[in-house]
């Protein structure tokens, strides 16, 4: 039904199957859809957010999925700057992943302020002491960067793409996507940094806050530094889910392999840093400020130093020594085992970097502030990720995302080919009569 | 926030703030036109007509 819609040379599901897929994600989705109307009509008291927690689980998704979506600012970096070619095979996926977190996180922060209309006040009445300015400034334009990205994708489509103009279009694009990628690369360094630099400079809240170098603190870079990390981790576990999925093998395992090299190379630095970072607070930074690093750990029912030792050794050391070592990393199975530790290691710390900087307890008669988010919290945090499966599986199917997938699985041919017997052809390239056709 | 509008302040944040947010937007902005300029161009001298 949709045949003449499907790039040539790949196979997809049938309609009715494709449609029952979208269906059931598509009801995960209307129910985030309701849960977002009522956010909007009845207001912000159909959350649990309360004066201790004016940032909860809306801004712990946005950090994560702005953190997870890096892989697409640095594999643009990596291929259009540096000129790392190979990752050429992967980088529509790459945008693709960013441009459905991206506009995820936009829709999230649609919800959190409440009154979605007044929205473009950050821009006209722009307070310029804020870092969270710089982040809505950067994270649109980034975001007017990933769309520019995706528009050449959703170009090639195989009918759009029999129009001239289009096909002109999508050639100077990309002839000219190196301009708007280091654009991208630029914006997502102090969108990524100002995420961390807004809990480092919380000089009330000991648990946040970092010395600085110049205006930034230290999460300014740590926060930058992650994203570049765990992003490309995060789109090599998706590719890899879309594989199992789709039971095809969709990017050359040389471009996985680069790519999952540099991943683990950034986080091992990073993670070094952050460890630099952790021990210097927990022995210089806190204390000067009152505190020891017991308290952050201690007296409540959540947050215990396993929270720690889970985000820098289980999501970030194990992670990084896996993915630097080539006979691990080569093995796919562990390959998405590290990819799985990390993105769980920076949701981690982004939950942290969040939601414990609310819970701890700052002043001598304070307790801890514990908070469990409310149904439409949860709902409306879903619905993202509904609404990005199915941009997902919409693009998968009628655009050439992967573009050496028909390569790797070539198609049988609907009828047999008998090669003629006798002719020089089949003598040359038929298979050696001494094999089993198995081997052959 | 536009230098003529009420709330603006001619000082570093301001102009740093503001003038990295519209520098940005120029940067895609004509990069875009740029783009869209040169495809017309190349569809009025017929290329990408036969390149199926």
């Amino acid at each position: 039904m949709d045949s003449a819609l499907i790039p040539k040379g790949v196979k997809r599901c049938p309609i009715w199957q494709f449609a029952l897929g979208l269906g059931v994600v598509g009801a995960v989705l209307l129910w985030g859809v309701y849960a977002m109307f009522l956010c909007w009509f009845k207001g912000l008291n159909q959350t649990n957010m309360n004066d201790y927690y004016g940032f909860a689980l809306w801004i712990w998704a946005d950090l994560a999925v702005i953190a997870l979506g890096g892989g697409a600012f640095f594999t643009g970096l990596l291929k259009y700057i540096i000129g790392k070619d190979d990752l050429k095979n992967i980088i529509n996926y790459a945008v693709l992943i960013g441009f459905i977190c991206y506009s995820s996180a936009l829709l999230i922060l649609a919800i959190d302020v409440g009154q979605p209309l007044r929205s473009w006040f950050i821009f006209w009445h722009a307070n310029v002491h804020s870092m969270l300015t710089e982040v809505a400034f950067c994270l649109s334009c980034y975001f007017a960067v990933l769309t520019i990205e995706y528009i050449p994708l959703v170009l090639e489509n195989r009918q759009l793409d029999k129009v001239p103009f289009v096909h002109n279009l999508t050639h100077t694009m990309h002839e000219h996507m190196a301009v708007f990628a280091a654009t991208g690369a630029f914006l997502s360094f102090f969108h990524q940094g100002s995420l961390g630099g807004v809990a480092g400079v919380l000089f009330g809240r000991p648990f946040a806050f970092r010395e600085h170098l110049f205006i930034w603190p230290w999460t300014f870079f740590l926060f930058t530094w992650s994203a570049a990390a765990y992003g490309p981790s995060f789109t090599l576990l998706v590719t890899r889910i879309t594989e199992k999925i789709t039971r095809k093998k969709l990017v050359k395992e040389s471009t996985i392999q680069l790519l999952a090299k540099i991943s683990g190379w950034m986080m091992l630095t990073y993670i070094t840093a952050k460890i630099i970072d952790t021990v210097y607070w927990a022995t210089t930074t806190a204390p000067s400020l009152g505190f020891t690093l017991k308290d952050f750990y201690s007296n409540n029912p959540v947050y215990g130093f396993w929270i720690l030792g889970a985000e820098l050794i289980l999501g970030g050391v194990i992670p990084a020594l896996m993915l630097v070592t080539p006979k691990i990393r080569q093995n796919r199975f562990a390959l998405t085992t590290a990819t799985v530790l990390a993105v769980i290691g920076v949701c981690l710390n982004r939950w942290v970097m969040i939601l414990q900087v609310m819970a701890v307890p700052v002043m001598s008669f304070d307790t801890w502030a514990m908070y469990y988010p409310s149904w439409q919290e949860v709902a409306t945090t879903v619905l993202p990720v509904a609404y990005g499966i199915i941009l997902i599986m919409i693009s998968y199917r009628y655009l050439p995302v992967f573009p050496n997938e028909a390569e790797l699985n070539p198609l049988e041919p609907e009828t047999p080919v008998v090669a003629t017997a006798g002719t020089e052809e089949a003598a040359e390239e038929g298979p050696e009569p001494e094999l089993t056709p198995a081997e052959a | 926030m536009f230098p003529f509008n009420f709330e603006w302040i001619w000082d570093m944040s301001h102009i740093i703030f503001m003038g990295g947010l519209w520098y940005a937007l120029s940067i895609l902005g004509a990069g875009m036109t740029f783009c869209i300029i040169k495809a017309i161009l190349a569809t009025a001298n017929g290329k990408g007509s036969h390149h199926h």
